[in-house]
């Protein structure tokens, strides 16, 4: 009986395993032709000028160099702003929004999530409505409201219309409810304040999901062209998204196109890349249920 | 709230406590409520000021123009359902809009949403070591997005013998001479919805990576004891109904993204496109109020888009069980 038990067991591990590589290899054949187009961007952005317009076109660079990343900045030298004055601005805007907006998150989060009072079913209903708002589809009265309060031609312009992030705060309120209550009701019998207990325990354990959040925002923020283009009148303010746009694409311009398109993406992926192993590790070990 | 009332009721015979806010009227309560509250409503505060400042204001706003003619520069003209009439019965070019719209919101919705499922299920299925590594691979297009158009896609599809597809087509011997591709009407919604599908594992994808990852193992043992044993089976009985308040997130964020289409389409037709045959309802829109300045008739246009959506959100909420 036991012996027979043990054989099914091992035949089933074996025919679970072989459907497991199974997947594993056809998951990587599709992540590859899925990255394709990436490696060939990145690529493109060493390629000298010849290879660009090589027929018939290659795929890999053959003699690598560095020069569209100095025909890149070559394209602001006869401006009046310099490429790092466009690096600064995205720098300080990308930072300044993502810390307002996970502040703001998180304190809107924690009272939706773990305490009591009246008006907060509907202020949940209506986050999770918004979320299908289409800020694109109100940009008049949205233009008209920034340009009363003055907005415009200041680095706000890029922070304060987008702190109301409608999905980072859906995301922390319901990582925040799956924290069980009981962990807050020991703290109050500790002794310990409400601050206290959003500030010791609530934030501490809502570190992934910013973490998070900070994923899902980043590439917008980073690469932000439009509020450049519509706001901001001084091209001392705008960012390294507007003037990428400027340098224009398709085959005559690829080589530059491409080093500006690495410029832009490359941060997005290393800031993924180093907060999902963070997001990944945390999340198999914090085992809350 | 309840439990609170009964206590204030069982204190006001004995000693009362002393109040800033006379308890007893209505308003008093009400003020007395939100004191009690403070804590709780000054946290949200921040975030609801600027969500009806620069979301909701807009919305009402929106809805409340679409009934007049409005350029900015004059004052608005009351024109009732004009703006509405016009839209539906002549706008001849809104109708090709809302059925470009909706041709690719039918396809690419749902594909890319069973897409984004199925990849993270899969991914969930191998080691745990090769998991990040997976996800970065789905993940990267939808990050990078907009960026590569130019520099990978428009050089794909080029119309010339330069061209990727074409100069392998050719080479291959499958076509004779180069396929205009970007200006072929017939050729242009699929070029999009390739390029769409291709970065559109992104915010829901992740979700589902996350919630099947975050689905207790413990079941699937309870579930191997009550017979199930294959992957399959283990989808059908412990992972689909675990992951549903992710397949709601990514069903909202579907619909919306899969509507509000457009940039893409401009990118890769150009706008205004061959016969506009990549024209949707946000390019549209677009060009009323940005180009003509008919904000009127460009708010009709938000609002039609704003209720389809939704609409079909509300579907979705029903679909997947949520209360709300």
């Amino acid at each position: 009986m036991a012996q027979v038990d043990l054989d099914y067991l091992k035949r089933a591990k074996k025919r679970r395993d072989v459907s497991g590589k199974a997947i594993a290899i056809v998951l990587g054949i599709f992540g590859l032709i899925s990255l394709l187009p990436l490696i060939y961007c990145f690529s493109t952005a060493f390629k000298p000028l010849d290879e660009l317009f090589l027929y018939p076109p290659r795929f890999f660079a053959m003699k690598p160099t560095l020069k569209n990343f100095s025909d890149l900045m070559a394209v602001t030298a006869n401006t009046t702003v310099p490429f790092s004055r466009y690096l600064f601005n995205t720098v300080i805007i990308t930072v300044g929004y993502l810390f307002a907006m996970i502040l703001v998150s998180t304190m809107a989060c924690y009272p939706l999530s773990k305490h009591n009072f009246p008006g907060k079913n509907i202020m949940f209903k209506t986050i999770t409505t918004a979320m299908m708002f289409v800020a694109a589809a109100t940009a008049v009265p949205s233009y008209l409201i920034i340009n009363a309060l003055h907005l415009p031609n200041t680095y706000f312009v890029y922070i304060i219309p987008g702190l109301a992030n409608t999905t980072g705060v859906f995301l922390l309120k319901q990582f925040l409810d799956q924290v069980p209550n009981e962990i807050f009701e020991a703290g109050k019998i500790d002794g310990a304040t409400e601050w206290q207990l959003y500030t010791k325990i609530a934030i501490p354990l809502m570190r992934n999901a910013q973490a998070t959040i900070i994923i899902l925002s980043f590439g917008g923020i980073w690469g932000e062209s439009g509020t450049a283009a519509t706001y901001i009148y001084d091209e001392q303010l705008r960012t390294l998204g507007w003037f990428m746009g400027t340098i224009g694409g398709g085959l005559a311009r690829a080589g530059a196109s491409a080093a500006a398109s690495l410029i832009m993406i490359l941060p997005t992926i290393i800031m993924f890349v180093v907060q999902q192993s963070k997001v990944m590790d945390t999340m198999a070990h914090s085992g809350i249920k | 709230m309840a439990k609170e009332n009964t206590e204030l009721k069982s204190q006001k015979p004995a000693a009362p406590k002393k109040r800033f806010f006379n308890v007893e009227k209505k308003f008093g309560y009400t003020m007395h409520e939100i004191w009690r509250n403070k804590m709780s409503y000054g946290l949200v505060a921040p975030f609801f000021i600027a969500f009806i400042i620069f979301s909701l204001i807009p919305l009402v706003a929106s809805t409340a123009l679409s009934f007049f003619y409005y350029n900015i520069l004059q004052d608005p003209k009351w024109v009732g359902f004009d703006n509405y009439q016009y839209l539906f019965v002549d706008d001849a070019l809104f109708l090709k809009a809302f059925s470009n719209t909706l041709y690719y919101a039918v396809i690419v919705g749902p594909t890319s949403y069973l897409m984004q499922y199925f990849f993270a299920w899969f991914i969930n299925q191998t080691p745990k070591k090769l998991k990040p590594l997976y996800v970065l691979c789905f993940y990267a297009p939808a990050l990078a997005g907009g960026v590569m158009l130019s520099v990978v896609w428009l050089v794909i599809f080029a119309n010339d013998s330069q061209g990727y597809l074409n100069s392998i087509l050719l080479n291959m011997g499958l076509i004779s001479e180069p396929v205009q591709w970007l200006i072929t009407v017939d050729y242009i919604m699929p070029i999009i919805i390739i390029v769409s599908l291709w970065s559109s594992l992104g915010t829901g994808f992740l979700s589902f990576v996350a919630g099947f990852s975050g689905v207790d193992t413990e079941l699937y043992d309870a579930a191997a004891v009550d017979g199930v044993t294959s992957r399959f089976q283990k989808l059908i009985y412990v992972d689909i109904p675990q992951t549903m308040p992710q397949m709601l997130f990514a069903a909202i964020l579907q619909i919306t993204g899969a509507f509000s289409v457009g940039g893409i389409c401009s990118a890769i037709a150009g706008h205004p496109s061959p016969e506009d045959a990549a024209l949707t309802i946000m390019l549209h829109l677009g060009d009323y109020s940005g180009q003509r300045f008919e904000v009127g008739y460009a708010s009709a246009i938000a609002v039609v888009l704003t209720v389809m959506i939704l609409g079909c959100g509300r579907l979705a909420f029903k679909a997947f069980g949520d209360k709300g």
